[in-house]
C-alpha cells in the first residue's frame, strides 16, 4: 500500500510539470496582444515595444516560462497586468469562494443524484425509474447557464425571493452562515447542481441495475439477508466507480464555472477566468489555470487511494 | 440583585429604534457595471471610457473637464483644476495653466503646480519613483504630443507638447490627478530593500486599495472584483457638484441579463447597457430608461490598400446611402442614434459636408451602375467583425441587417468573424497585414470624444498602422493640411472651424461606411433624481439626489 503511493506521488510530480507547460503554452499560443487590458488601441508601436520589454513579453518563450516558474515555485505568480495586484492571493481567494459555492453544489448534486439514481435502479421500468431518470436526463441536458437565468428571473426579479447575484450582502468577504449570506448561495449553488446530479444518477441508475441482476445478489436473498442489508452490498459494490465519477465532478464543481458564476456575478475562480481571457491578462490566467489544475491532480490522486482503500481487488502494477 | 438583562434589552431595543430611522433613510446608489471588474482606481482607470466614467470622473480631478451638465447640447470642455490656460503666441508648444486654488486632495493633502508635474511625470519619466508603466498605455496614448511639465509657482504650471499641437487642453480631460503626498506615504511603508521599481509597483497597488484623488466622492471601501463604496467629499471645491447621496456602491456585473435581474429584483438602483430585450420590461415595472446621442460612432472602417473595392468613392458613398438605418433603429429597440457622419449636426464639428448620408437606395443603385456593378456583377466585399465586445453593441444582428441591406445596391457582403481582442489587435495592425485575412473592411467602434480620437486618427497619413488606428490607410495630401490646420489653431472658435472643414471633407470622402451611434442606454430607479444624461461616454454621478 505504502510502495502503491509513493509511486503514486511520484507520478503526480512530472504530471505538474506537464501542466505547468501545458497552462503557459496554451496561454500563450493564443491570438491576441497580453498588453491588451493597457494598452489601448490607438497606442502608438513605440509605446507598445517600450511596455513590452517593461513586462518582459520580449523574453524568448523558453526565458519566460523559466522565469515563471521558478517563481511559482516560491509561490509567486507574478502581477496581474490589468489590475497590477499580486496573481496568487486574488487565485486563493477565489478559490475559497468557488469552494464554498461548489461545497454546496457538490452537497446538493451527490444527494439528489445519488437519490434518483439508487430509485431509479432499484424501480427499474417503474413510474420512479421514468421520473428519476426524467430529472437525470434535464440535468444533463439543459444548458446549466440557461437554467441559472431561469431561476433567477422566477425566484429573484418575479417573486423577489432571493438574490439575484453577488455572493453577500457586502461582498463574499464577510461572509457569516446566516441567511443573509446563505440565501446569496442558494440559486447559483442550485444551479452548479443540476449536471453533476444528472450525471450520477444517470451513473448509479446503470451500476445499481448492473450489480442487481448479478447472481450474488440471490445468493444474498437466498440466505435471507434483509432489504437493508442487500441494500449496503450495492452500496459498497458501486462505490469505487461512483466515487470516480464523483471525483470528476466535484474536480470540476471546484474548477468553477465560468458560465455560472458570471451569471451570478460569484467572485469564485470561473468569475476570475473569464475576466482574464476577455483582458488577455497571462499572468492572472496562468496563474489561475495552474492552481486549478494542480487542485485537479491532488485530486484525483486521492481519489485513487480512496478507491484502493474502499476496493482493494483493484491492483495496482 | 436584580438582573440587568431586561434594562439592557430595553436600551437595546431603543437604541435599535433610534438608530434605524436614521439608517433607513441613508441615501445609498447602488450602480451595476458591464466591466468585469473594478476600473483601476489608481488615478488613471482601465476598462475604457466606463473606467474613467466611474472610477476616474467620481473620484479625481484634471486640469480640464467634460461638460455633463446638459443633454440637449454637446458637451463641450470647461475648467477643471485649472482655472485657464493659454499657449505661448511666440512657442506654441509652450502651454501655461493658471491652477484652481484651495484644492485639497481627499488626504488633506494641498493640490498645486507640483502634483501637476508630478502626475505629468508619473507616465512620461521612466526616471520618476512615481513612474508607472500600467499607466502609461491608457494616458500617453491618448496625450500623444505632451512631453513634460515644468512648476512656474505654487498655482502656475508650464506644459510642453512635441508639436504645436491645439488638442492639448481636450487630451488632458484624461489625466487625473492622483495625491502625491498620499502616494508618498505608501512608497515609505514598502520595503527598503526591494528595488525602486518593485517599490513603486507596490505603492501604486496599496494606492489603488486606498485612493486619493481630488474628485467629488471618496474611497471608503475597495474589495477586487466585487464592490467599490464611495463616500461624499464634503470638502469638495465645487458646491455644484458636492453630492447629496450618502454612499455610491460600484458593483460589476458583466452579463447583461444578470444586471437586468439585480435591478428588477431592487438589488441595485441603476444598470448600465441594460438587456436589449428587456427594455419593455424594465419600464413596465417603473424603472426609467435614459440614453442620448452618444459620442460612439459605429461604423465600417473601409481599406485603401490596393485592389480594394472601396478605391471608388461612388462605391464609398453607394454603401452610405445603402443602409437602412430606420430599420436597423427598429431591430435594437430604438437604442441607437441615426448618424450623418461622425459628429451630428449642430455640432460645432459639423461643417455641412456637401454629402448627405441618408437611405437612398435607388440614388445609390445609380452609384454602383456608374461604377461598374449590377445585381449580376456585384462587388465583393469581406468585412472583419467580432462576435461581441466593448462598445460593439449587438455586432452580429447588426451586421447581418446591414449585409441584407446593402444586397439591394449589387454589393456580395462576406464576413470574418473573429473574438473582440483579436479584432482590437488586428486594428493597430491595419488592412495590409495578414491579420487582415483578406477583409477590406473591419467594424470596429470608437469614441468620437476629441478630435484625435474622433478623426485624425483615422484620416492622416502620419497614422497609418502601426502608429495608430488609421487601418484602411486613408489619406493625402489635403487632409493633412487640414489636420495640421486644427492642430495649430489655438483659439477655441478657429480650432472648431478648422475641425469642421477636416469633418465635411471626411464625409464627402467616405472612407467609412456609418451606419449607427450607440446611445448608451442605462436603466435606473425612479427614486435617483437628477439624472442628466449628456451627449457623451461620461455622466456625473455628483449632482444626483435619492428620494
Amino acid at each position: 500500500m505504502l510502495a502503491y503511493l509513493l509511486r503514486r506521488i511520484g507520478y503526480a510530480l512530472p504530471i505538474m510539470v506537464g501542466v505547468a507547460l501545458v497552462c503557459f503554452s496554451l496561454v500563450h499560443l493564443a491570438p491576441g496582444d497580453p498588453l491588451v487590458s493597457i494598452l489601448p488601441p490607438d497606442a502608438s508601436a513605440e509605446l507598445a515595444a517600450q511596455l513590452k520589454t517593461l513586462y518582459g513579453f520580449d523574453r524568448s518563450y523558453p526565458e519566460q516560462f523559466v522565469a515563471w516558474s521558478w517563481r511559482a515555485l516560491h509561490g509567486d505568480l507574478g502581477q496581474s497586468i490589468a489590475s497590477g495586484r499580486p496573481v496568487a492571493p486574488e487565485v486563493l481567494t477565489a478559490v475559497g469562494n468557488t469552494l464554498r459555492l461548489a461545497l454546496l453544489a457538490t452537497l446538493i448534486g451527490f444527494a439528489a443524484g445519488g437519490l434518483f439514481g439508487f430509485v431509479a435502479g432499484y424501480f427499474q421500468r417503474s413510474w420512479p425509474d421514468r421520473l428519476a431518470s426524467l430529472l437525470g436526463v434535464l440535468g444533463v441536458s439543459v444548458p446549466h447557464y440557461w437554467l441559472g437565468m431561469v431561476m433567477v428571473i422566477v425566484f429573484s426579479a418575479l417573486l423577489g425571493w432571493l438574490p439575484a447575484t453577488g455572493a453577500g450582502p457586502d461582498g463574499a468577504g464577510n461572509w457569516a452562515w446566516d441567511w443573509a449570506h446563505f440565501q446569496y448561495l442558494v440559486l447559483p449553488a442550485l444551479t452548479m447542481s443540476v449536471i453533476p446530479m444528472g450525471i450520477i444518477a444517470r451513473t448509479l441508475r446503470a451500476l445499481v441495475a448492473e450489480i442487481l441482476a448479478q447472481e450474488f445478489i440471490v445468493g444474498l436473498k437466498a440466505k435471507g439477508l434483509t432489504d437493508l442489508g442487500i441494500f449496503c452490498h450495492v452500496v459498497k459494490n458501486a462505490a469505487p466507480t461512483a466515487l470516480a465519477v464523483m471525483g470528476l465532478q466535484l474536480g470540476y464543481l471546484l474548477g468553477g464555472s465560468i458560465l455560472i458564476e458570471t451569471v451570478f456575478s460569484w467572485p469564485g475562480t470561473g468569475f476570475l477566468l473569464n475576466s482574464a481571457i476577455f483582458q488577455r491578462d497571462l499572468p492572472l490566467l496562468q496563474g489561475t489555470i495552474l492552481v486549478l489544475a494542480l487542485f485537479f491532480v491532488v485530486l484525483n490522486l486521492l481519489v485513487d487511494v480512496l478507491q484502493t482503500l474502499l476496493d482493494p481487488r483493484i491492483a495496482r502494477r | 440583585m436584580t438582573q440587568p438583562y431586561p434594562v439592557l434589552g430595553l436600551l437595546t431595543l431603543a437604541a435599535a429604534m433610534l438608530a434605524t430611522p436614521a439608517l433607513a433613510q441613508e441615501k445609498v446608489l447602488r450602480i451595476a457595471m458591464t466591466a468585469a471588474d473594478i476600473p483601476r482606481t489608481l488615478g488613471q482607470p482601465d476598462q475604457g471610457f466606463e473606467g474613467n466614467r466611474f472610477t476616474g470622473i467620481p473620484m479625481y480631478d484634471a486640469l480640464t473637464h467634460w461638460d455633463l451638465s446638459k443633454a440637449d447640447a454637446p458637451s463641450v470642455l470647461i475648467p477643471g483644476l485649472a482655472l485657464s490656460w493659454a499657449v505661448d503666441a511666440k512657442d506654441k508648444t509652450k502651454w501655461v495653466f493658471k491652477l484652481r486654488p484651495d484644492v485639497k486632495f481627499h488626504d488633506g493633502s494641498a493640490f498645486s503646480a507640483d502634483a501637476v508635474v508630478w502626475n505629468v511625470r508619473k507616465v512620461l519619466d521612466k526616471d520618476a519613483p512615481q513612474f508607472d508603466a500600467s499607466q502609461v498605455g491608457v494616458t500617453a496614448s491618448r496625450m500623444p504630443t505632451l512631453r513634460s511639465a515644468r512648476k512656474i509657482d505654487d498655482l502656475t504650471v508650464e506644459l510642453v507638447t512635441s508639436e504645436p499641437d491645439a488638442f492639448l487642453p481636450l487630451n488632458l480631460t484624461n489625466l487625473f490627478m492622483a495625491s502625491p503626498a498620499h502616494w508618498q506615504k505608501k512608497f515609505d511603508a514598502t520595503a527598503a530593500s526591494l528595488p525602486a521599481a518593485d517599490r513603486a509597483r507596490a505603492a501604486w497597488t496599496a494606492f489603488a486599495a486606498d485612493a486619493s484623488g481630488s474628485g467629488p466622492f471618496r474611497m471608503t471601501r475597495f474589495v477586487a472584483r466585487e464592490r467599490l463604496e464611495l463616500a461624499p467629499n464634503k470638502a469638495y471645491w465645487d458646491p455644484k457638484r458636492t453630492p447629496k447621496i450618502d454612499k455610491l456602491v460600484l458593483l460589476p456585473m458583466p452579463e447583461a441579463n444578470a444586471r437586468t435581474a439585480a435591478l428588477l429584483s431592487g438589488q441595485v438602483d441603476w444598470i448600465e447597457a441594460p438587456a436589449p430585450d428587456a427594455a419593455g420590461a424594465i419600464q413596465a415595472r417603473g424603472f426609467k430608461v435614459y440614453f442620448n446621442q452618444q459620442p460612439h460612432v459605429w461604423p465600417w472602417q473601409l481599406s485603401f490598400a490596393e485592389g480594394s473595392p472601396w478605391l471608388d468613392k461612388r462605391v464609398r458613398q453607394a454603401a452610405n446611402l445603402c443602409v437602412d438605418r430606420t430599420g436597423l433603429l427598429k431591430l435594437l429597440g430604438g437604442m441607437m442614434a441615426v448618424p450623418k457622419g461622425t459628429v451630428p449636426p449642430g455640432h460645432p464639428w459639423w461643417g455641412n459636408p456637401k454629402f448627405d448620408i441618408r437611405y437612398d437606395p435607388e440614388a445609390a443603385k445609380k452609384l454602383m451602375a456608374e461604377a461598374g456593378f449590377s445585381a449580376a456583377k456585384p462587388v465583393k466585399v469581406k468585412v472583419q467583425i467580432s462576435a461581441s465586445g466593448s462598445g460593439q453593441m449587438q455586432p452580429l444582428p447588426m451586421n447581418e441587417f446591414v449585409q441584407q441591406s446593402l444586397k439591394g445596391c449589387f454589393f456580395d457582403v462576406q464576413f470574418d468573424v473573429i473574438e473582440w481582442n483579436t479584432l482590437f489587435t488586428n486594428w493597430r495592425k491595419g488592412a495590409k497585414d495578414p491579420s487582415a485575412n483578406g477583409a477590406n473592411a473591419i467594424n470596429v467602434s470608437f469614441a468620437a470624444m476629441d478630435p484625435f480620437f474622433a478623426m485624425v486618427r483615422f484620416v492622416s497619413t502620419k497614422t497609418f498602422p502601426p502608429v495608430s488606428n488609421n487601418w484602411g490607410y486613408f489619406g493625402n495630401a489635403e487632409i493633412d493640411k487640414l489636420v495640421a490646420d486644427a492642430r495649430n489653431a489655438f483659439d477655441d472658435k478657429a480650432r472648431d472651424a478648422a475641425l469642421a472643414k477636416l469633418h465635411a471633407r471626411i464625409v464627402e470622402e467616405a472612407p467609412f461606411v456609418w451606419i449607427a451611434h450607440d446611445v448608451g442606454p442605462r436603466a435606473i430607479a425612479a427614486k435617483v433624481k437628477g439624472v442628466v444624461q449628456p451627449r457623451s461616454w461620461f455622466i456625473d454621478l455628483a449632482p444626483l439626489t435619492i428620494e
